[in-house]
């Protein structure tokens, strides 16, 4: 009888197919992951049940939890047009490379005073920066106010031309989606008093209609 | 582990000397290793869910000089904020000088964010009642595709201003949060509540949550 062979297995896998997957997935959370820009302020937004989506066009006032205000606005053109307003309005110079760091800069929060230096600082140190945040109060004339007037007005240029240039391609688009929109985000901690002061600014350029970032939640199941 | 390198085990008892066989195989074991340290890199920073935002449309300024005498309402609800509690009251403020026919004042009732009997959300429902059994009944007409969407929504936003459904005015005192807050507005929009007015509140109402907060 001949000698049952039995075969030398190799003490190793494989692991071809295992790596091929490990990759695949870094590939796609490295593509899917979006890295947000760094926040001067770290905000915990409360939650709802909207599932309403923040479109691009966005005129963003940031409170946060000790009730300092932070102002932000999308869009590279858009910025340096407020910018320029808020300059002549001022009447303060900045280089050009300040105006060209400041359009890149994301949220940001001081008094008109203070922006040169708040703009000289590294984007890592703005969280430690010493500001009480941009001025609010219940005059007409603060600082909040002309933010946002000059925000808007630069907004709403920069959406007709998006919309121009939508129709230039031969989509078909709404002029509605294209405005842009007016959005508090608020800690859970924050006071609502302290958001109503801003609620008040934008009420006072007759801007009614907020809105407030949440995180997502579930909705009740009727 | 991975691959063990093989290779240079066998033909050494000959006498014969070989070249050396080198493998084609490499070690991967590294290069593995930092592919799953980069996945649970990723896996663990990224954030699925991108944040929403709650849409919510503010009264317009009136001029101080036309000081108005706060909205008639008779299918209304007041909701008090302070801190983390929540009180109510139903239809108009009455006070002493001001009382209701029956001669009885504004009491405020308290209520909570939860889902049990004492729940804003159950509240909300019963005096909602009207606007969400019509809800549903438009609801099934839209999986039945007696409705399109947009008619759908149009006949939505028409039912939720009419007579009979609920309105409501927030009020919030200086301590009120803002998670209360949208929490609130949050709830409302879950009950269907077309007008939703966030105003100033009345001394006489400050009052009367104070005296509530003490106890």
């Amino acid at each position: 009888m001949p000698k049952l062979k039995i075969p030398k297995s190799s003490p190793s896998i494989d692991m071809t197919p295992m790596v091929d997957l490990a990759f695949l997935l870094v590939t796609f959370f490295m593509l899917a992951a979006s890295f947000r820009a760094s926040e001067p302020v770290t905000v915990n937004t409360p939650s709802s049940i909207s599932d309403k989506f923040i479109p691009e066009n966005v005129i963003m006032v940031t409170i946060d939890q000790e009730g300092r205000v932070f102002f932000n606005l999308s869009g590279a053109e858009a910025r340096r047009e407020m910018l320029t307003s808020m300059m002549g309005k001022y009447k303060m110079s900045l280089s050009e490379e300040q105006i060209e760091k400041f359009t890149f800069m994301s949220t940001f929060g001081c008094t008109m005073q203070e922006l040169p230096s708040y703009i000289d600082t590294g984007a890592d140190d703005r969280i430690t920066f010493q500001t009480k945040g941009i001025q609010v109060d219940s005059t007409k004339t603060n600082e909040l106010y002309d933010w946002i007037s000059y925000a808007g007005v630069a907004a709403l240029n920069s959406a007709k031309t998006a919309f121009e240039e939508a129709k230039l391609k031969g989509e078909n688009p709404v002029a509605d989606d294209f405005k842009p929109k007016f959005i508090l985000r608020v800690d859970s901690k924050t006071k609502y008093q302290k958001a109503e002061d801003v609620i008040n600014v934008f009420r006072e350029l007759n801007l009614n209609n907020l809105n407030f970032i949440t995180s997502s939640e579930l909705a009740p199941i009727n | 582990m991975a691959e063990i390198a093989e290779g240079g085990g066998g033909g050494h008892g000959k006498g014969k000397k070989r070249a050396k066989k080198s493998s084609t195989r490499v070690d991967m074991t590294p290069m593995v290793d930092l592919a799953f340290l980069l996945l649970t890199f990723f896996v663990l920073t990224s954030t699925f869910s991108k944040p929403k935002m709650l849409p919510l449309a503010y009264p317009a300024k009136v001029e101080e000089t036309e000081k108005q005498k706060g909205p008639k309402m008779n299918n209304g609800i007041t909701f008090l904020l302070s801190e983390d509690r929540i009180f109510y009251y139903q239809g108009e403020y009455y006070n002493k000088d001001h009382r209701d026919k029956d001669g009885s004042v504004t009491e405020l009732k308290e209520v909570d964010f939860g889902t049990g009997e004492k729940s804003v959300r159950k509240l909300l429902g019963k005096l909602n009642n009207y606007v969400l059994v019509k809800k549903q009944g438009l609801d099934e007409k839209l999986k039945r595709k007696e409705l399109n969407d947009s008619t759908y929504l149009k006949k939505l936003d028409a039912l939720r201003v009419k007579r009979e459904a609920l309105k409501v005015l927030i009020k919030t005192d200086e301590e009120a949060l803002c998670k209360n807050f949208i929490d609130l507005v949050d709830e409302l929009k879950i009950a269907e509540i077309g007008v939703i007015a966030p105003v100033d509140i009345t001394p006489g109402e400050l009052q009367l949550m104070k005296e509530k907060l003490k106890k």
